[in-house]
Formats: C-alpha cells, sequence, structure tokens
C-alpha cells in the first residue's frame, strides 16, 4: 500500500491546482458520479482550492443511497423470517426503510450479521446448515462480481442455504436518464474509478460522443481528483469531448473481461427501481435462469407493506445533482448521522453524510 | 479444577465452585497481600489529590493482534488516571463471563491482566465474578475501575487549552481499531498490524516532569483523534489547528482504512495520547515522549487558536482547510 502516501503528496497537488487555475478560463460544471470520489472531494476539500468558474456537483454513485424504500423494506422483511440469517454489508445496517431499519430489526431479535464479503456469508452459510442464509447484494459492477462468484461457489458445492436477495445497479443507464433529463447541464463528467476497473473506460464513449460530455475515469486519491479536473477543464477548453484515463494504474479501456464473463454467467439484466429517478429499464441486475434457486427474489415470498417516503427529505434531488444537500432544509436541523431521515445521511459515501461529516456548509 | 474447563452457573453461585475459581484463578494469578485478605472491601493507605474512574470493556473478539481483553481493560483504567496527570495505584475488577466461556480462556485474561498491572505498576486490590446465561453476555465482560494519587502542582484538564498552545500526539493513530476489526467475525481480513494498547502512566510521568503545565491530555479511544480534539476544543473555547501531514499513520492503516472507508481520525486507539502544551515547552515534551517506547513517533501535529471556538480545522494535503467533526454513530465498512 505505499502508493497511497505518494498519492498524497502536496507539491504536486499545488502545482496541479496552478495548472487547473492556468487552464480554466470559461465557467465549467462537473459531475462526480461516484460517491468515493465526492468523498476524496470533501475530505481533502477540493473544492475550495479550484477557481470560482468550475463548479463541481455530486452525483448518484452511492449504492445504498439509491437503493429504492420498496427493496429496502423486502429487505427488512427478509431479515424477519424465521430461520433466516441476513447478512449485508455495514452500510445498509441503519438506512431507514418505509418502517424501520436492519438494525432496529436485529434490536428487535432478526439475525442481521455484517459482513465484508459476500464469501464470508457462504462460510455462515456452510456453518449454519439449518438456517437460511440471504446475502444482500447490494453495489455497483464493482461488487457484483464477487457476489455472481459467491454464487457460483454455492452451485458448485452444492450449498442449498445460500441466497442472494440481488439490488445490484449498473451505472451507465442512470447516467443516460440523468443525461436525458437535462435536468442538469454539464460539461465534464469524473467518472467512477472502481466501476470502470470492470467496465472499462469504453462504457463511457457514448456519452462523450453522444452528448458531448468530457469525460475522464479517475483514482480516490486527491492528487488523482485534481489531475483529473485539470484534464476535463483543459477538453472543455479546447472544444473536445472524449473518454480518457486519470487512473492508468487502475482502469483500461477494456476494463476485466473476466469479472464480465462471471457477471454475464450468472446474472441477468433486469429493470432498476433507483431513488430519485424511478424505474430505469435495464439498469439492474438478477441471476438467471440456471441460478434461480439461489434467488432470494424467486425463493421467498414476503410481505414487506406499503411503501412510505420520508417526509422533507431531498434525496432523490440530491441524488440527481439538482440540489447540494446544504439546500435541504432537514440537512444538520432534523437530519444528521445519528437521526437521519434518508439513506444519504446513512451511507458513509453518501452525499448528505459526506457534507456533515467534513464540515460541508460550515464556517472554517 | 473440575468443571469439563469451562465456566458454569455454578461458579457464579456463591458456593465452593465459586470460591474455587476466585482462588485458584484469580487471586492465585493477581496476587498482593491487600487482595489475598480477600475481605468485602480492600483497604490502603492514601493521601494526597485522588483521581478515580471506571470503564467497561466488551471489546469482540477478546483476542486480537497485540492483546486482549484483559490487558485492554488494565490499560484502560491506568490510561484514564494517566490522562489528569495521576499516578495510577489501585484497580478494582469485575468479570460478567459467559456460561460456557473456556476456563483457559479467562486464565489467559486474567494472566494478561496481572501482567499489565505489573507494567503500570498498579495493585488490583479488589474485585468480583457473576456468572450469566449463555447468550446474555458475549463471552466474557470486565469493568475495572482505578484510583490514582494527583502529584502537587499538576492542573491537568480537557478545558485548560490555550491559545498558542502546541498539540502533541505520541504516535500512530488507528492501529487498535484496525487491528481489533480485522479479526471480527466476517471481516476478517489480513494485516500485520497489532493493536497500540498500553499503559502510559510512565510516560504521561515523565512528561510531566519535563513540562509540568501540561495543560490537557487525553486518549483517542473509541471516537478517535477527531472525536477527543472536539471534546478539548469545546470545553476550552477554542479552535484546534491540525496539519494532515504532520498526522502519523501507519500504511497498513491507510490501506485499510481506503478498504473499509473509514478515516483514520475517526479510528479508536488504546495506547495513544493527545497532550496540550505551552507552546515553549513542546520540543521538550517531544524529545521526552520519543526517548519513551510507548512515544517513539511522537510529533507536534497541530496548534491551538483562538476561533471559531469550539471547532477543530484541518489543513489538509492539498492545502484546503476543512472541519474535523466529532464522530457520528458507528464505524460500519462500506460497500466498496
Ligand atoms: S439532508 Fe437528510 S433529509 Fe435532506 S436530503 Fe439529505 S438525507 Fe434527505
Amino acid at each position: 500500500m505505499k502508493y497511497v502516501t505518494e498519492f498524497r503528496d502536496s507539491d504536486l497537488a499545488r502545482r496541479l491546482i496552478e495548472r487547473i487555475h492556468e487552464a480554466a478560463r470559461k465557467p465549467v460544471r462537473l459531475m462526480e458520479f461516484c460517491g468515493g470520489h465526492t468523498v476524496t472531494i470533501f475530505r481533502y476539500g477540493i473544492r475550495k482550492v479550484l477557481p470560482p468558474g468550475i463548479e463541481m456537483v455530486s452525483g448518484p454513485g452511492c449504492p445504498v443511497c439509491v437503493t429504492a424504500n420498496a427493496d429496502l423494506d423486502r429487505a427488512i422483511a427478509l431479515a424477519r423470517l424465521p430461520k433466516v440469517i441476513l447478512t449485508t454489508f455495514g452500510d445498509m445496517f441503519k438506512v431507514p426503510g418505509s418502517c424501520g431499519s436492519l438494525q432496529e430489526a436485529h434490536a428487535q431479535g432478526a439475525d442481521v450479521r455484517m459482513v465484508y464479503s459476500p464469501l464470508d456469508a457462504l462460510r455462515i452459510a456452510r456453518e449454519n446448515p439449518d438456517r437460511m442464509v440471504i446475502f444482500l447484494g447490494i453495489g455497483f459492477e464493482t461488487t457484483a462480481p464477487t457476489v455472481a462468484a459467491s454464487i457460483l461457489e454455492a452451485e458448485k458445492s452444492g450449498l442449498e442455504n445460500y441466497f442472494v436477495q440481488s439490488m445490484h445497479k449498473v451505472c451507465p443507464p442512470a447516467l443516460k436518464a440523468l443525461a436525458d433529463s437535462g435536468e442538469v447541464r454539464l460539461n465534464g463528467l469524473i467518472c467512477p474509478g472502481h466501476v470502470s476497473a470492470i467496465t472499462g473506460s469504453q462504457a463511457w464513449v457514448p456519452f462523450a460522443r453522444d452528448y458531448g460530455l468530457s469525460c475522464v475515469v479517475s483514482g480516490f486519491e486527491p492528487l488523482d481528483v485534481l489531475q483529473t479536473v485539470l484534464m476535463l477543464v483543459r477538453q472543455v477548453e479546447e472544444g473536445r469531448s472524449e473518454v480518457e484515463i486519470a487512473y492508468r494504474r487502475g482502469v483500461t479501456f477494456e476494463g476485466n473481461a473476466h469479472a464480465r464473463r462471471i457477471l454475464d454467467e450468472v446474472f441477468e439484466p433486469c429493470d432498476a427501481d433507483w431513488r430519485g429517478f424511478g424505474v430505469i429499464p435495464g439498469s439492474g441486475l438478477k441471476p438467471g435462469k440456471r441460478f434461480e434457486r439461489f434467488d432470494a427474489a424467486e425463493v421467498f415470498d414476503v410481505d414487506a407493506g406499503p411503501v412510505v417516503e420520508p417526509v422533507g427529505c431531498q434525496c432523490g434531488a440530491v441524488l440527481r445533482g439538482v440540489v447540494s444537500p446544504a439546500e435541504c432544509p432537514l440537512f444538520r436541523t432534523v437530519c444528521t448521522p445519528e437521526t437521519p431521515v434518508g439513506p444519504c445521511m446513512v451511507s458513509s459515501e453518501g452525499s448528505c453524510s459526506t457534507w456533515y461529516q467534513y464540515g460541508g456548509g460550515l464556517e472554517v | 479444577m473440575k468443571s469439563d474447563g469451562m465456566v458454569l452457573m455454578a461458579h457464579g453461585s456463591g458456593g465452593k465452585m465459586a470460591r474455587d475459581l476466585v482462588e485458584k484463578v484469580l487471586v492465585k494469578a493477581l496476587s498482593n497481600p491487600m487482595l489475598e485478605l480477600l475481605d468485602d472491601s480492600a483497604t490502603v493507605q492514601f493521601s494526597g489529590r485522588l483521581a478515580f474512574t471506571t470503564d467497561s470493556y466488551v471489546v469482540r473478539p477478546i483476542f486480537f493482534p497485540g492483546g486482549d481483553i484483559g490487558r485492554l481493560a488494565v490499560c484502560g483504567t491506568v490510561n484514564d488516571l494517566a490522562m489528569v496527570g495521576a499516578k495510577p495505584l489501585y484497580i478494582s475488577l469485575a468479570f460478567i463471563l459467559e456460561e460456557g466461556l473456556p476456563l483457559a480462556e479467562l486464565e489467559q485474561v486474567v494472566r494478561s491482566i496481572r501482567q499489565a498491572a505489573d507494567e503500570a505498576g498498579v495493585h488490583i486490590v479488589t474485585g468480583d465474578t457473576k456468572v450469566v446465561n449463555r447468550g446474555a453476555a458475549d463471552r466474557l465482560f470486565v469493568n475495572t475501575a482505578g484510583v490514582g494519587m494527583v502529584p502537587e502542582g499538576v492542573h491537568v484538564s480537557g478545558s485548560n487549552a490555550r491559545p498558542g498552545d502546541a498539540v502533541i500526539l505520541s504516535g500512530t493513530i488507528g492501529d487498535h481499531g484496525i487491528a481489533v476489526l480485522s479479526r471480527r467475525e466476517g471481516l476478517s481480513f489480513d494485516t500485520e498490524l497489532v493493536s497500540d494498547v498500553a499503559p502510559l502512566a510512565g510516560m504521561v510521568a515523565q512528561m510531566l516532569e519535563a513540562c509540568p503545565a501540561i495543560r490537557a491530555m487525553r486518549d483517542p479511544t473509541r471516537g478517535g483523534l477527531a472525536s477527543t480534539l472536539n471534546e478539548i476544543a469545546e470545553r476550552s473555547r477554542v479552535c484546534i489547528r491540525l496539519q494532515e501531514r504532520a498526522i502519523p499513520v501507519r500504511d497498513a492503516v491507510r490501506g485499510a482504512c481506503e478498504m473499509l472507508g473509514f478515516d483514520p481520525l475517526y479510528v479508536a486507539n488504546e495506547g495513544k495520547l493527545v497532550a496540550i502544551v505551552p507552546a515553549a515547552d513542546s520540543d521538550r515534551v517531544v524529545a521526552v515522549m520519543r526517548a519513551h517506547p510507548y512515544g517513539r513517533d511522537a510529533a507536534i501535529v497541530g496548534e491551538v487558536a483562538e476561533g471559531p471556538a469550539g471547532r477543530v480545522l484541518l489543513s489538509t494535503a492539498v492545502g484546503a482547510t476543512r472541519v474535523v467533526d466529532m464522530l457520528t454513530g458507528d464505524l460500519l465498512p462500506r460497500i466498496c
């Protein structure tokens, strides 16, 4: 992990910032799609060192945040089933659904366990043959391959008590919905680094070609993001809209064909419900025919009750980049990480919690 | 002892098995003249200003790289005493044991309690043991309380920080939190990291000798450095300005934090302290700390300023300044 420190080098940062100031003439609006980038931008105060003409907008790239309430409710209902162990990434634990959260279900006796990887969920399934172990599959192209691999492994080892509730989503259709809506006019896009490692930077070509968006794939270190902003500003200044990579140590044009093969083998595209967007065709992933018996959506029939959206929460508009968290009247007053109203205040990569944690809107 | 090597409900009954457990496992390992009397209360000689503290320990797993719940329970209380400048003297020890806990594990915990107490120069003088049904506790819980003596002329308090003071950190942050997490069920990952859990009273005594005017000290345990400094800034009505580049973080902690979506500023430590000292004394204090095994990486990481009062600010690696807030909620590993 040596490189992590190198990429935080301050002198390099200073030089990049100078070059951005030199290059920027026109006003530009850039969106960072991915919540990981939002965290880097706020944690290092990057917005504050950019010229005033560069406006940064946070996008929908937080898998927890875009999970629709109906899906959350289903997850909570699954957790409450007898003999079920629901395994999930930690991020999901506290997200409020229509009525309660996994954390509350856990407090009331549901067996909800935090895992770091679906492989841990597999192990729990092996160790508890008399229980049904459901893994909550949340995440983008980055996480989905490991979940697919866990299903293949369950098939291979004949595991009969392992299931996946797939709420996986893929990014390009959401970006297309965003671009088609025309709600926010963007000049450039900071493309997600980890997602692109799987899809390849090729995934963003249509946005450069058909929508005139300058696209640069970025890593998650502050220097990566500064380098990306510089490349985007140069594209905009020179009237180019191309796909470039500022994260060569992680991403290629082609991406990870092996991971995509596993994805294609196990999952098939389906429609998915995105908070703030509604149902986006072909933007979800569910286990294909051969794997139906591992698909919790097929196996378990639960009644999750009526869907209730949190009153006053602007998460949807925040996710579309239309309002910033500080513009939500509940931000910092009613809605805090301790008493979150919407999921954007819960997930560590949610825009609202990132703004909150790193003092967005506070005097320095 | 006969009991198939595990804790049974009868061990908490007050009968013969309970006495055996206390005498053969606990008192034997922790022996000192005050404890061996086994009276209802320990009586000790004492004069001067008393510091008194208590804390409960519920870490999971109970054994982790670099330590265990026993060492933690002694160091935690010793350090709480040291943070007001006290010399720790006597500690009480109370166990809540889950039925079925292997006695070998209890013995191992008690051994490391003894070791940590010896190292810190404190005596375990009184204690208690209860057994609860399986599932009513997670293996074993420990409570320790401790008393210490505050030397004449020492006034260390979180409300004493003044503008112009230096902020000193005794070493790398986040080691304990990440080491424990790396062994937690379902989350395990490989790392060479070990917890920093250590008794700091010895180093603190030397620091106070070098600079009796130390204003404030805290050990940044849960909530990490960020939360600790926020408390000091708030209570002293001052602003604390940190330099991100000056804060020592191990590569392994940085890497794990990247993976888990954590900020090392919020990760727990069990063998580190921050001290707020008058700027003129800061180099001397750092030198004393660096000469001590638990302060080898000590560094000045920031300074105390007038305002905005109650706020902690950080100059980041890209030269921007941002607010460092308290930890809110738990640290939960993210989806990557
Ligand atoms: S601040 Fe809270 S209520 Fe407002 S949009 Fe964010 S999560 Fe929703």
